[in-house]
Protein backbone atom coordinates (compact mmCIF):
# COMPACT_ATOMS: atom_id res chain seq x y z
CA UNK A 1 0.00 0.00 0.00
CA UNK A 2 1.19 3.55 -0.98
CA UNK A 3 0.74 5.85 1.67
CA UNK A 4 0.47 9.82 0.63
CA UNK A 5 0.05 12.65 3.15
CA UNK A 6 -1.00 16.32 1.89
CA UNK A 7 1.04 19.07 3.35
CA UNK A 8 -0.44 21.17 6.37
CA UNK A 9 -2.84 18.52 8.21
CA UNK A 10 -0.94 16.45 11.20
CA UNK A 11 0.13 13.14 9.90
CA UNK A 12 -1.76 10.96 12.42
CA UNK A 13 -5.32 12.91 11.09
CA UNK A 14 -4.78 11.39 7.53
CA UNK A 15 -3.72 8.38 8.72
CA UNK A 16 -6.85 8.08 11.26
CA UNK A 17 -8.66 8.70 8.30
CA UNK A 18 -6.84 6.40 5.53
CA UNK A 19 -7.64 3.60 8.15
CA UNK A 20 -10.81 4.40 9.08
CA UNK A 21 -11.47 4.50 5.14
CA UNK A 22 -9.44 1.04 5.11
CA UNK A 23 -11.62 -0.37 8.23
CA UNK A 24 -15.03 0.77 6.13
CA UNK A 25 -14.04 -0.60 2.99
CA UNK A 26 -13.11 -3.71 4.16
CA UNK A 27 -9.84 -3.95 3.55
CA UNK A 28 -8.58 -4.90 6.96
CA UNK A 29 -12.21 -6.75 7.57
CA UNK A 30 -14.19 -7.24 10.80
CA UNK A 31 -11.90 -9.46 13.36
CA UNK A 32 -9.09 -9.50 11.11
CA UNK A 33 -5.88 -8.66 13.05
CA UNK A 34 -4.05 -5.44 12.42
CA UNK A 35 -0.27 -4.98 12.02
CA UNK A 36 2.08 -4.36 15.10
CA UNK A 37 2.57 -0.85 15.46
CA UNK A 38 5.98 -1.25 14.10
CA UNK A 39 5.28 -3.10 10.50
CA UNK A 40 2.56 -0.67 10.32
CA UNK A 41 5.24 2.21 10.64
CA UNK A 42 7.74 0.92 8.08
CA UNK A 43 4.98 0.08 5.29
CA UNK A 44 3.79 3.62 5.28
CA UNK A 45 6.79 4.88 6.02
CA UNK A 46 5.72 6.99 9.13
CA UNK A 47 7.23 7.65 12.94
CA UNK A 48 5.89 4.40 14.91
CA UNK A 49 4.43 6.59 18.11
CA UNK A 50 2.18 8.36 14.56
CA UNK A 51 0.80 4.94 14.14
CA UNK A 52 0.09 4.26 17.85
CA UNK A 53 -1.65 7.29 18.54
CA UNK A 54 -3.75 6.78 15.42
CA UNK A 55 -4.22 3.36 16.68
CA UNK A 56 -5.50 4.79 19.86
CA UNK A 57 -7.67 7.17 18.57
CA UNK A 58 -9.26 3.95 17.01
CA UNK A 59 -9.52 2.24 19.65
CA UNK A 60 -11.27 5.36 21.61
CA UNK A 61 -13.68 4.89 18.75
CA UNK A 62 -14.16 1.34 19.23
CA UNK A 63 -13.06 0.58 15.98
CA UNK A 64 -9.99 -1.71 17.43
CA UNK A 65 -9.72 -3.36 19.94
CA UNK A 66 -6.13 -4.82 22.04
CA UNK A 67 -6.00 -8.69 23.47
CA UNK A 68 -3.28 -8.98 25.45
CA UNK A 69 -3.40 -12.61 23.54
CA UNK A 70 -4.21 -11.62 20.18
CA UNK A 71 -2.85 -8.57 19.07
CA UNK A 72 -4.86 -5.92 18.05
CA UNK A 73 -8.30 -6.92 15.80
CA UNK A 74 -10.17 -4.60 14.11
CA UNK A 75 -13.94 -4.40 15.40
CA UNK A 76 -16.58 -7.15 14.45
CA UNK A 77 -19.36 -4.90 15.67
CA UNK A 78 -21.80 -4.22 13.12
CA UNK A 79 -23.50 -1.22 14.71
CA UNK A 80 -20.12 0.44 15.16
CA UNK A 81 -19.06 -0.36 11.21
CA UNK A 82 -22.54 1.22 10.56
CA UNK A 83 -22.01 4.27 12.64
CA UNK A 84 -18.38 4.55 10.95
CA UNK A 85 -19.65 4.14 7.15
CA UNK A 86 -22.55 6.48 8.21
CA UNK A 87 -19.77 9.15 9.42
CA UNK A 88 -17.30 8.69 6.50
CA UNK A 89 -20.26 9.30 4.04
CA UNK A 90 -21.74 12.46 6.05
CA UNK A 91 -18.11 13.51 5.86
CA UNK A 92 -17.54 13.33 2.10
CA UNK A 93 -21.27 15.03 1.83
CA UNK A 94 -20.54 17.45 3.80
CA UNK A 95 -17.47 18.70 1.81
CA UNK A 96 -19.51 18.73 -1.32
CA UNK A 97 -22.19 20.46 0.12
CA UNK A 98 -19.74 23.36 0.83
CA UNK A 99 -17.89 23.20 -2.65
CA UNK A 100 -21.30 23.40 -4.03
CA UNK A 101 -22.68 26.28 -2.36
CA UNK A 102 -19.45 28.12 -2.94
CA UNK A 103 -20.62 27.99 -6.60
CA UNK A 104 -23.84 28.98 -5.64
CA UNK A 105 -26.21 26.60 -5.74
CA UNK A 106 -29.37 26.02 -3.52
CA UNK A 107 -30.21 23.07 -1.78
CA UNK A 108 -32.81 21.97 -3.92
CA UNK A 109 -30.34 22.13 -7.03
CA UNK A 110 -28.09 19.94 -5.37
CA UNK A 111 -30.65 17.69 -4.56
CA UNK A 112 -31.47 17.34 -8.88
CA UNK A 113 -28.32 17.35 -9.66
CA UNK A 114 -27.20 14.44 -7.39
CA UNK A 115 -30.46 12.23 -8.63
CA UNK A 116 -29.46 13.10 -12.32
CA UNK A 117 -25.51 12.07 -11.66
CA UNK A 118 -26.33 9.04 -10.17
CA UNK A 119 -28.97 7.79 -12.18
CA UNK A 120 -26.06 8.47 -15.29
CA UNK A 121 -23.58 6.87 -13.03
CA UNK A 122 -25.35 3.92 -12.56
CA UNK A 123 -26.62 3.57 -15.96
CA UNK A 124 -22.78 3.37 -17.10
CA UNK A 125 -22.18 0.34 -14.59
CA UNK A 126 -24.77 -1.15 -16.25
CA UNK A 127 -22.84 -1.11 -19.67
CA UNK A 128 -20.76 -4.04 -19.94
CA UNK A 129 -18.64 -3.06 -22.47
CA UNK A 130 -17.22 0.67 -21.56
CA UNK A 131 -17.76 0.70 -17.89
CA UNK A 132 -14.65 0.39 -15.92
CA UNK A 133 -15.96 1.96 -12.87
CA UNK A 134 -14.25 4.78 -13.32
CA UNK A 135 -16.81 7.21 -13.51
CA UNK A 136 -18.74 6.35 -11.08
CA UNK A 137 -16.02 7.28 -8.45
CA UNK B 1 14.48 10.84 29.94
CA UNK B 2 16.91 13.32 28.94
CA UNK B 3 19.46 11.67 26.64
CA UNK B 4 20.78 14.63 24.88
CA UNK B 5 21.47 17.99 26.45
CA UNK B 6 23.12 21.15 25.76
CA UNK B 7 23.76 23.79 27.85
CA UNK B 8 25.23 27.02 26.53
CA UNK B 9 27.09 25.11 24.23
CA UNK B 10 28.98 26.95 22.00
CA UNK B 11 32.53 25.72 19.33
CA UNK B 12 34.37 28.35 17.96
CA UNK B 13 37.21 27.42 14.99
CA UNK B 14 38.91 30.95 15.11
CA UNK B 15 36.66 34.06 14.70
CA UNK B 16 34.05 31.28 13.32
CA UNK B 17 30.92 30.65 15.80
CA UNK B 18 30.05 27.27 14.33
CA UNK B 19 27.56 26.74 17.46
CA UNK B 20 26.46 29.99 19.88
CA UNK B 21 25.73 29.02 23.14
CA UNK B 22 22.96 26.93 22.26
CA UNK B 23 20.33 25.05 24.71
CA UNK B 24 18.82 21.96 23.38
CA UNK B 25 17.04 19.31 25.39
CA UNK B 26 16.25 15.87 23.97
CA UNK B 27 14.20 13.29 25.47
CA UNK B 28 14.44 9.04 24.62
CA UNK B 29 11.62 7.63 22.90
CA UNK B 30 11.82 10.47 20.10
CA UNK B 31 13.00 10.45 16.09
CA UNK B 32 14.30 14.26 16.03
CA UNK B 33 15.24 15.93 12.60
CA UNK B 34 18.15 17.96 12.94
CA UNK B 35 17.26 20.93 10.41
CA UNK B 36 19.22 23.47 9.15
CA UNK B 37 20.83 24.88 6.30
CA UNK B 38 24.54 24.19 5.19
CA UNK B 39 26.89 25.79 8.26
CA UNK B 40 24.15 26.07 10.98
CA UNK B 41 26.17 23.76 13.09
CA UNK B 42 24.03 20.46 12.63
CA UNK B 43 27.64 18.38 12.02
CA UNK B 44 29.64 20.29 14.65
CA UNK B 45 27.32 18.88 17.12
CA UNK B 46 26.89 15.67 16.35
CA UNK B 47 30.56 15.91 16.66
CA UNK B 48 30.55 17.24 20.01
CA UNK B 49 28.00 14.49 20.94
CA UNK B 50 30.82 11.61 19.91
CA UNK B 51 33.53 13.47 21.38
CA UNK B 52 35.37 14.10 18.29
CA UNK B 53 35.40 18.18 19.49
CA UNK B 54 35.63 19.84 22.55
CA UNK B 55 33.44 22.76 23.32
CA UNK B 56 34.78 26.33 23.18
CA UNK B 57 32.78 26.54 26.68
CA UNK B 58 29.14 25.30 27.52
CA UNK B 59 28.28 22.02 28.08
CA UNK B 60 26.86 18.70 26.21
CA UNK B 61 25.43 15.68 27.88
CA UNK B 62 24.50 12.59 26.92
CA UNK B 63 22.22 10.56 29.57
CA UNK B 64 23.71 12.76 32.35
CA UNK B 65 27.39 12.47 31.19
CA UNK B 66 29.78 14.78 28.81
CA UNK B 67 31.27 12.29 26.32
CA UNK B 68 33.18 9.64 27.13
CA UNK B 69 33.75 6.15 26.96
CA UNK B 70 30.37 5.14 28.79
CA UNK B 71 28.37 7.74 26.16
CA UNK B 72 30.14 6.18 23.65
CA UNK B 73 28.91 2.59 24.38
CA UNK B 74 25.63 3.68 24.13
CA UNK B 75 25.75 5.70 21.46
CA UNK B 76 25.56 4.90 17.93
CA UNK B 77 26.80 7.65 15.16
CA UNK B 78 26.64 7.45 11.31
CA UNK B 79 29.06 9.62 10.20
CA UNK B 80 28.50 12.05 7.15
CA UNK B 81 31.30 10.32 4.87
CA UNK B 82 32.38 6.69 4.83
CA UNK B 83 34.77 6.08 7.66
CA UNK B 84 35.09 2.11 7.08
CA UNK B 85 38.69 0.58 6.11
CA UNK B 86 38.92 0.19 2.24
CA UNK B 87 40.38 -3.10 2.10
CA UNK B 88 37.71 -4.99 5.50
CA UNK B 89 35.33 -7.52 3.82
CA UNK B 90 32.15 -7.85 4.97
CA UNK B 91 32.59 -10.40 7.43
CA UNK B 92 35.87 -8.88 8.96
CA UNK B 93 33.27 -5.68 9.43
CA UNK B 94 31.16 -7.52 11.69
CA UNK B 95 33.67 -8.67 14.15
CA UNK B 96 35.10 -5.37 13.80
CA UNK B 97 31.87 -3.69 15.25
CA UNK B 98 31.08 -6.99 17.45
CA UNK B 99 34.53 -6.74 18.95
CA UNK B 100 33.78 -2.58 19.40
CA UNK B 101 30.61 -2.23 20.95
CA UNK B 102 28.96 -4.58 23.20
CA UNK B 103 25.46 -3.78 21.90
CA UNK B 104 26.12 -4.99 18.27
CA UNK B 105 23.44 -7.33 17.66
CA UNK B 106 25.53 -9.58 15.12
CA UNK B 107 22.56 -11.81 13.56
CA UNK B 108 20.17 -8.78 13.18
CA UNK B 109 23.08 -7.02 10.67
CA UNK B 110 23.53 -10.63 8.90
CA UNK B 111 19.95 -10.61 8.18
CA UNK B 112 20.32 -7.24 6.92
CA UNK B 113 22.77 -7.68 4.94
CA UNK B 114 21.26 -10.91 3.28
CA UNK B 115 18.71 -8.67 1.90
CA UNK B 116 21.59 -6.62 0.03
CA UNK B 117 22.70 -9.72 -1.22
CA UNK B 118 26.35 -8.90 -0.58
CA UNK B 119 29.09 -12.01 -1.20
CA UNK B 120 30.90 -11.90 2.13
CA UNK B 121 34.31 -12.03 1.22
CA UNK B 122 33.85 -8.96 -0.65
CA UNK B 123 35.71 -5.60 0.37
CA UNK B 124 34.64 -2.26 0.63
CA UNK B 125 36.93 -1.20 -1.95
CA UNK B 126 35.01 -3.27 -4.50
CA UNK B 127 31.45 -1.94 -3.56
CA UNK B 128 29.53 1.37 -5.34
CA UNK B 129 28.95 4.52 -3.04
CA UNK B 130 25.51 3.57 -2.70
CA UNK B 131 26.41 0.02 -1.56
CA UNK B 132 29.02 0.97 1.16
CA UNK B 133 26.18 3.55 2.40
CA UNK B 134 23.63 0.78 3.13
CA UNK B 135 26.07 -1.29 5.14
CA UNK B 136 27.50 1.57 7.15
CA UNK B 137 23.64 2.10 7.77
CA UNK B 138 23.07 -1.19 8.33
CA UNK B 139 26.58 -1.50 11.14
CA UNK B 140 24.85 1.82 12.92
CA UNK B 141 21.53 0.53 13.17
CA UNK B 142 22.76 -3.07 14.18
CA UNK B 143 23.45 -1.67 17.97
CA UNK B 144 21.02 -1.73 20.71
CA UNK B 145 22.24 1.62 21.48
CA UNK B 146 20.42 4.23 23.53
CA UNK B 147 21.04 7.13 20.84
CA UNK B 148 21.35 7.16 17.46
CA UNK B 149 23.21 9.81 15.94
CA UNK B 150 22.93 9.56 12.39
CA UNK B 151 24.43 12.96 10.01
CA UNK B 152 22.93 13.16 6.65
CA UNK B 153 21.90 9.98 6.08
CA UNK B 154 20.28 10.55 2.87
CA UNK B 155 22.13 13.00 1.50
CA UNK B 156 23.19 12.28 -2.41
CA UNK B 157 21.22 9.00 -2.51
CA UNK B 158 18.01 8.16 -5.12
CA UNK B 159 14.34 7.83 -3.79
CA UNK B 160 14.92 3.89 -3.97
CA UNK B 161 18.29 3.69 -1.18
CA UNK B 162 16.25 7.02 0.27
CA UNK B 163 12.90 4.58 1.50
CA UNK B 164 15.02 1.56 2.28
CA UNK B 165 17.37 3.87 4.62
CA UNK B 166 14.52 5.26 6.72
CA UNK B 167 12.54 2.29 6.40
CA UNK B 168 15.94 0.23 8.00
CA UNK B 169 15.96 3.07 10.74
CA UNK B 170 12.48 2.86 11.63
CA UNK B 171 12.45 -0.76 11.60
CA UNK B 172 15.69 -0.92 13.57
CA UNK B 173 16.02 1.66 16.05
CA UNK B 174 15.51 0.78 20.17
CA UNK B 175 11.73 1.84 20.66
CA UNK B 176 13.49 3.89 24.00
CA UNK B 177 15.97 5.65 22.10
CA UNK B 178 16.80 8.72 20.82
CA UNK B 179 17.16 9.11 17.03
CA UNK B 180 18.68 12.19 15.91
CA UNK B 181 18.26 12.83 12.23
CA UNK B 182 20.22 15.71 10.85
CA UNK B 183 19.77 16.42 7.28
CA UNK B 184 18.76 19.72 4.75
CA UNK B 185 16.01 17.26 2.66
CA UNK B 186 13.24 17.99 4.92
CA UNK B 187 10.33 16.81 2.15
CA UNK B 188 12.11 13.24 2.54
CA UNK B 189 12.26 12.54 6.14
CA UNK B 190 9.07 14.65 7.47
CA UNK B 191 6.98 11.40 7.90
CA UNK B 192 9.34 9.43 10.33
CA UNK B 193 10.03 12.58 12.84
CA UNK B 194 8.62 12.93 15.69
CA UNK B 195 9.99 16.55 16.26
CA UNK B 196 12.26 19.13 14.67
CA UNK B 197 14.88 21.14 15.62
CA UNK B 198 15.63 24.10 13.34
CA UNK B 199 19.32 25.45 13.42
CA UNK B 200 20.28 28.93 12.59
CA UNK B 201 23.76 30.40 12.68
CA UNK B 202 24.66 27.69 15.63
CA UNK B 203 21.56 28.68 17.80
CA UNK B 204 18.27 26.30 17.98
CA UNK B 205 15.58 29.07 16.66
CA UNK B 206 12.97 26.29 16.94
CA UNK B 207 12.04 23.13 18.52
CA UNK B 208 8.61 21.63 18.07
CA UNK B 209 6.70 18.69 17.16
CA UNK B 210 6.12 17.83 13.59
CA UNK B 211 1.91 17.70 14.27
CA UNK B 212 2.20 21.02 16.08
CA UNK B 213 4.24 22.53 12.84
CA UNK B 214 1.24 21.31 10.77
CA UNK B 215 -1.63 22.40 12.79
CA UNK B 216 0.31 25.80 13.39
CA UNK B 217 1.25 26.66 10.51
CA UNK B 218 -1.23 25.18 7.61
CA UNK B 219 1.94 24.05 5.94
CA UNK B 220 4.69 20.81 5.77
CA UNK B 221 7.31 21.23 7.96
CA UNK B 222 9.62 21.75 4.50
CA UNK B 223 7.19 24.51 3.48
CA UNK B 224 7.76 26.12 6.66
CA UNK B 225 11.49 25.75 6.77
CA UNK B 226 11.54 27.37 3.39
CA UNK B 227 9.65 30.03 4.66
CA UNK B 228 12.22 30.66 7.83
CA UNK B 229 15.05 30.72 5.80
CA UNK B 230 13.90 32.45 3.16
CA UNK B 231 17.02 34.35 1.40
Amino acid sequence: MKWEFENGRPIYLQMITMLKESIANGTYPPGSRMPSVRDFAIEAGVNPNTVQKAFAELERDGLLHTERTNGRNVTEDQAVLHRLRSSLAEESIDEMLRRLKKLGMNTKEIEELVADRADKNDALEGRPAEGTGEESK
Amino acid sequence: MNMLECTKLTKQYGSLTALDEMDLTLESGKIVGLLGPNGSGKTTLIKIANRLLQPSSGELKIAGEVPNEHTKAIVSYLPDRTYLPEWMKIGELLEFYQDFFEDFDMARAQELLKDLAIPSDRPMKKMSKGTKDKVQLILTMSRRAKVYLLDEPIAGVDPAARDYILRTIIANYEPDALVLISTHLIADVESVLDEAVFLRQGKVILHESIDSIRERTGESVDAYFREVFAC
